[in-house]
């Protein structure tokens, strides 16, 4: 099954290393991995989207744990969390087929960020099945290069009711 | 006070309370070599190679229960070393390794000797540092001695480039060490803990399962108390063998592939299985889908990895052995009732009796060829008053000294466990002597495993380590012939070592004492001589070539399932026809 976890690292050289070998190491499988500092300059987040029976999943998370440079991991999975990935697609489009293309980006409710005038360059933004389905239907005209991101996640927030907010709020 | 890299490194190592390290010089840590020798604190051993230093470092680590510190130079020097980190990986030892590195502005160029150290060693070491700055090197240092020996121990690699080691900066030993993602579990959760002695309490069949982890976290004494207050029986892994007193009625030996019967027969059988500090090996499972089928499992191990990785646990403790079994003893002493021994009665009369139906046997004749597993018995009984240290290589030698020398205390027992290194034994028994001077250091070897690191032997001449290398001289990587007899329809592909040097006098090039056995009679006198000389000696032992080691449960069999003697067809093989090769029969038989 696909799991999303949300791994904080040291912002330092090598780390990056040190998260793919053990996965390449260790037989596990990555099918998309982000990495970007955090609002703390010292620290990095990773998104890596992975697979794998429960026990697999229990491993990743613990051999995480384990390196030294991993500060915290958490399978998104376990929680409710929304994630979104990005796309640049760059599209040949013959003169008839111009509108055609601004149709589906209006529609996927993207941007074109760059255009000549044999192509147009979207940039889409969503969860995966979104970007499939621009994907889907941008191919009949031509898709010359295309680029994702790979998938970002954060957990949502909790709920509370209003009372209990109301009551937080008054002991602060 | 501003001082040079390479003085910061020494004051350092003298702060962690290093006193010798295991080094070979090369141009990067040329700086390094110098600045110790014009000191006295710190006692370099030079080894012969880089992974002869790293194994001795290894040695230091399990004798002492210290870090070990070897140094060795860039490139070639740290490819050389990177065995030894492996095997510390696998085994768990606290090692702080030092590599040389070109320097900074030279890192990437290709330069003479440079190799990505950090990247050779990341899938090998707990952790590693390249200081690119002199004044992070003492800090850097503090850390490396932090990871290396507290949680789960393993190696760590400090790589240090040529200007580092020449920069100077001012000279702050940190007196702590906080690092935000490494924080060791060492309380167990007293919930789990609780849980556990309830099981215990419950169980009929229990199994105690023991691994180097009970070593490391200094859990003997726990153990004991808990074995004894309880009377259930120990089983031993490999790492595990001294953990617990090897002669106790209690105990079982060790269990696994070239266990005994009753360890293997006990888990197999067992309602509940207590493993503390032993991670599930291939080597201890077998078939995995059919391992201790009708047990519930406990596992307390300070490695959350460990837990779950290889076998479905019911009550898993994340924390230090030696922690929870204090714990868990409290609890115990408050709840048993001192009628274990009658409680436990039926399960003991079961083990006694797999002990009595397949004890651990060998056949020696008089005026037949030495056996091996004699040679081990011979040893541990004349020997045994000394409380030696003991250093193995790896294959049959080392699965028979398992068998046949019963050790009694920790930190005794120096063998290559999961990497299965062969050249092990030797320099890790050096290291050890280093270590204890005084003390009788005893390394069993094979014809074929000594010579991965015979070289060493021009250091233990040298640094005066008087470690007694006993060589059960069967002319064959032995357990490779083992297999090829057993699944290979005997077919010695490249098992045969045909010209083995002469022991005796290779020792003798050396400035070492060789001396040979050949017959069982001989055996104890020059044993006995061996032990008294005062220095480093080769015990060249002629053994029978043939000798399988039993029992075995083959690769992805059943703990239950174990081959206990040779198949009839090759028991026929070897009382007449057994070939090498035409040219090499009579030589292989008449041993």
């Amino acid at each position: 099954m696909e799991h999303i976890i949300s791994v904080t690292v040291e912002n330092k050289f090598g780390v990056l290393s040190r998260v793919a070998g053990l996965f390449s190491g260790r037989g596990f499988n990555i099918e998309s991995l982000s990495v970007a500092p955090t609002l703390d300059p010292s620290m990095s987040q990773m998104t890596i989207v992975t697979s794998g029976d429960e026990r697999i999943i229990e491993q990743i998370v613990k051999q995480l744990n384990k390196l030294i440079d991993v500060i915290k991991v958490v399978d998104l999975n376990e929680t409710e969390f929304v994630s979104r990935e990005t796309a640049l697609i760059k599209v040949h489009t013959k003169p008839e087929d111009r509108a055609e293309a601004l149709r589906i980006v209006d529609i996927f409710r993207g941007s074109i960020i760059d255009s000549t005038p044999g192509t147009y360059t979207i940039e889409v933004s969503g969860d995966s099945g979104k970007i499939e389905a621009i994907i889907n239907l941008l191919q009949p005209l031509g898709i010359k290069e295309l680029i994702r991101t790979g998938r970002v996640a954060i957990a949502r927030e909790p709920v509370r009711p209003a009372a209990v907010q109301a009551k937080k709020v008054a002991r602060e | 006070m501003k001082l040079n890299g390479s003085e910061i490194l020494i004051e350092s190592l003298k702060r962690e309370g290093v006193k010798t390290i295991f080094a070979l010089p090369g141009g990067v840590v040329l700086k390094i070599f110098d600045t110790l020798h014009q000191q006295t604190d710190l006692q370099v051993i030079l080894t012969r190679h880089e992974q002869g230093a790293g194994h001795m470092a290894e040695g230091y680590a399990k004798a002492t229960g210290k870090a070990g510190v070897c140094l060795v130079t860039s490139g070639p020097g740290m490819t050389n070393v990177i065995t030894a980190l492996a095997d510390a990986y696998m085994d768990s030892v606290p090692l702080v390794c030092i590599s040389g590195q070109v320097p900074t502005s030279l890192i990437g160029n290709d330069a003479f000797q440079e190799a990505d150290n950090v990247g050779l060693s990341r899938p090998c070491t707990k952790y590693n540092f390249l200081v690119k700055d002199v004044n992070d090197l003492a800090a850097t240092i503090k850390e490396a001695f932090y990871i290396a020996t507290t949680g789960r121990p393993g190696p760590v690699l400090v790589d240090i480039p040529k200007d580092v080691s020449m920069n100077k900066a001012e000279f702050v030993y940190p007196n702590s060490v906080s690092i935000r993602g490494y924080n060791p579990t060492y309380e167990g959760n007293k919930w789990q803990i609780k849980q556990a002695a309830e099981a215990i309490m419950k169980a009929k069949k229990p199994v105690l399962y023991v691994g180097g982890g009970v070593g490391f976290s200094g859990a003997s004494q726990e153990l004991l108390e808990l074995a004894e207050m309880t009377q259930i029986p120990v089983d031993m892994t490999l790492m595990g063998l001294g953990v617990f007193p090897g002669q106790h009625p209690l105990s079982m030996g060790m269990l696994g592939m070239h266990g005994t019967y009753q360890a293997n027969m006990a888990i197999h059988y067992s309602d509940l299985v207590i493993a503390i500090g032993a991670r599930f090996d291939d080597r201890v499972t077998g078939k995995v889908a059919e391992f201790c089928p009708h047990a519930k499992i406990i596992h307390v191990d300070i490695d959350p990895t460990s837990i779950r990785k290889n076998i479905n646990v019911d009550i898993p403790i994340v924390g230090d052995c030696k922690t929870v079994l204090r714990e868990l003893n409290q609890i115990l002493r408050a709840t048993v009732n001192g009628e274990q021994k009658e409680l436990r009665k039926p399960w003991w009369d079961q083990i006694r009796e797999w002990e009595r139906a397949h004890p651990l046997t060998y056949q020696q004749d008089a005026d037949g060829p030495i056996k091996p597993q004699h040679v081990v018995k011979r040893l541990y009984e004349l020997t045994k008053d000394r409380d030696p240290i003991v250093s193995t290589d790896v294959g049959q030698h080392q699965m028979w000294a398992a068998q046949y020398f019963k050790l009694a205390k920790p930190n005794r027992w120096l063998t290559s466990g999961g990497l299965g290194t062969m050249g092990f034994g030797f320099p890790a028994a050096m290291g050890a002597q280093a270590a204890f001077p005084g003390r009788l250091v005893l390394c069993i070897a094979g014809d074929g495993s000594i010579q991965m690191n015979m070289q060493e032997m021009a250091t233990a001449v040298v640094s005066k380590l008087p470690v007694k290398i006993i060589i059960l001289n069967n002319r064959f990587h032995g357990m490779v012939r083992q297999w090829q007899d057993l699944f290979y329809e005997g077919r010695y592909a490249s098992s045969y070592l045909d010209t083995t040097p002469d022991f005796v006098k290779l020792a003798d090039a050396y400035g070492a004492v060789g001396l040979r056995a050949n017959k069982v009679d001989d055996l104890d006198a020059v044993l006995k001589e061996a032990i008294a000389v005062d220095k480093p000696v080769i015990v060249d032992v002629p053994t029978y070539p043939f000798e399988n080691c039993y029992p075995m449960i083959p690769a992805g069999g059943c703990n239950h399932e174990m081959i206990l003697e040779d198949p009839p067809e090759l028991k026929k093989k070897q009382t007449g026809s057994a070939k090498v090769t035409p040219e090499d029969k009579d030589t292989v038989l008449t041993a």
